[in-house]
């Protein structure tokens, strides 16, 4: 297992310059967009790997509600955090191809506010986690994370009635995708999981070391006191 | 079951015997809303024709912030004299305290929405092109939907540090399709431009997820220790 | 063009920051457990 980890390192490097040699290089450039069109193959895959982990996430927290295994409370928070960093990507990339193409920075597009909505409820998960004392976080995350999820269709439902109503300049514009596009944003894709993987073993990790230490500094307290009165009589 | 409909009451009289007497929440929340009125009103400054369209937002943004002080006080008074405690021991079922927390709340809010609308229709000349009738309903399952996803968010923010702050913190993101569909369902009356039956729906079906879901839950979140 | 860069840029300042936060949480975890354990030793 241990071994695992710099080999995944490797392969990840390995995959993320091939893909951005694909996507700066390889990928053609599109007609209408130009050069800024690439922006896609950062934006597009930011965004799936970001649903993914808070997918995870999501069944890491029911697991953790059912069983209480302090193994899934991790994944949930790991999920979480690395889950905000890409839609955090996800959501500075989106303007910044935006305002070119379109003329404008943001607009309360189906999308954009879909994940700006997911981005804020995961950002208040992780700030109830910080503010919350040790004993009951992880069940009060786990529950945040169980009302989060039931909140995703209703924000869909809701802004995509409210685009109806309120006209909006189109986006994206379906259309379809030439395959040496698919394939440079598909080996994007899989980069940035492999990315976002390691990132989260990385940080499963840590929040192990954190937990084991914090464990035998308890354990250390409790006999503290103990010992030091048995030296002293 | 008469046992949860027996203690809901009990514990729901209670806390309205409470206000009665004390009538905390509600006059802070009064002020609070005023306050928020007055401070809009002046900085906008709208005609007849905006006010309508922005009275929506305005309305729910002065009573979700007013409610946001109610529901902070909703668990404070349970925890001097360690009533929590002994209600997590006793063999009460929790969802009835639960329930009987979210019907207190809402009739508060109720309250202050029946005082406060007469001074939004002043303040902003508002008169409603649309079909009136269904603005009770609006704001009925409007202040449901904060009010079950408040006082739940409530008792879990008494786990935390600063938990004045944290409710709002987790109510806000959650509450987004919710507010949507109020501020939107308002709107469309007040200017008849729209129907308002989709947003009713969604509130509606907000309501329903979040009230099954929040009961599953509660008892999780009071024993959590 | 430089919108392109700009973004890819953006895009590695942020998965860089987060990677800096969690070396700087590992840093200081590691220093915690040697204090602790110089404290240990010491007894």
């Amino acid at each position: 297992m241990k071994r695992a980890f710099p080999i995944l390192a490797v392969l990840t490097g390995v995959l993320l310059s091939y893909a951005m040699y694909q996507a700066l290089v390889v990928a053609p450039t599109e007609q209408t967009m130009g050069d800024v069109q690439r922006i896609f193959y950062y934006h597009v895959p930011s965004a799936w790997t970001a649903f993914i982990l808070f997918a995870i996430n999501f069944v890491a927290s029911i697991v953790y509600l059912i069983r209480r295994n302090a193994k899934a409370d991790m994944l949930a928070l790991v999920t979480a955090e690395v889950g905000v960093v890409f839609c955090t990507v996800n959501l500075v990339t989106g303007p910044i191809w935006a305002r070119p193409v379109w003329g404008i920075w943001w607009t309360w597009d189906l999308r954009l506010t879909l994940t700006l909505v997911l981005w804020l409820i995961y950002v208040s998960y992780i700030v109830l986690r910080r503010f919350s004392s040790s004993g009951q976080t992880p069940l009060l995350a786990a529950v945040l994370a169980v009302f989060g999820a039931l909140d995703v269709p209703l924000v869909y439902f809701s802004i995509w009635f409210f685009r109806t109503q309120h006209p909006q300049p189109v986006i994206g514009g379906g259309g379809s995708l030439d395959p040496r596009m698919w394939h440079a944003l598909l080996i994007n894709w899989l980069a940035f999981s492999c990315f976002g993987a390691l990132v989260c073993w990385s940080r499963y990790r840590l929040e192990v070391l954190r937990r084991d230490f914090d464990e035998t500094l308890a354990l250390e307290a409790l006999l503290e006191p103990r010992s030091s009165k048995a030296r002293s009589s | 079951m008469s046992s949860v409909a027996g203690l809901t009451r009990a514990t729901l009289a209670k806390d309205l015997r409470l206000e009665w007497r004390s009538k905390d929440a509600i006059n802070s929340m009064l002020f609070f809303s005023l306050l928020v009125v007055v401070i809009f009103s002046f900085s906008f400054d709208p005609t007849a024709e905006e006010s309508r369209r922005i009275a929506g937002g305005l309305v729910w943004v002065a009573f979700l912030f007013a409610a946001v002080v109610a529901l902070n006080q909703t668990w404070a008074r349970e925890m001097r004299n360690q009533v929590l405690d002994a209600y997590r021991v006793s063999p009460a079922p929790p969802n009835a305290l639960f329930l009987a927390k979210v019907i207190g709340n809402f009739i508060f809010v109720t309250v202050l929405q029946a005082l406060m609308t007469p001074l939004f229709i002043v303040f902003y000349n508002l008169r409603a092109l649309g079909p009136a009738y269904q603005l009770p309903i609006v704001a009925a399952l409007g202040t449901w939907a904060l009010v079950v996803n408040g006082t739940f968010f409530a008792a879990m923010s008494l786990r935390t540090r600063s938990r004045e702050i944290m409710l709002p913190l987790l109510l806000f993101p959650i509450s987004i399709p919710a507010l949507l569909a109020m501020v939107e369902a308002t709107g469309a009356i007040l200017t008849g431009e729209f129907s308002a039956r989709f947003w009713i729906v969604l509130l509606a079906a907000y309501d329903v997820v979040f009230t099954i879901a929040s009961l599953f839950l509660f008892g999780l979140v009071l024993q959590a220790e | 063009m430089s919108y392109l860069y700009a973004a890819y840029i953006a895009t590695w300042t942020i998965h860089i920051t987060y990677l800096a936060t969690l070396l700087r949480r590992y840093t200081r975890l590691r220093n915690e457990i040697a204090e602790f354990k110089g404290r240990i030793e010491d007894k």
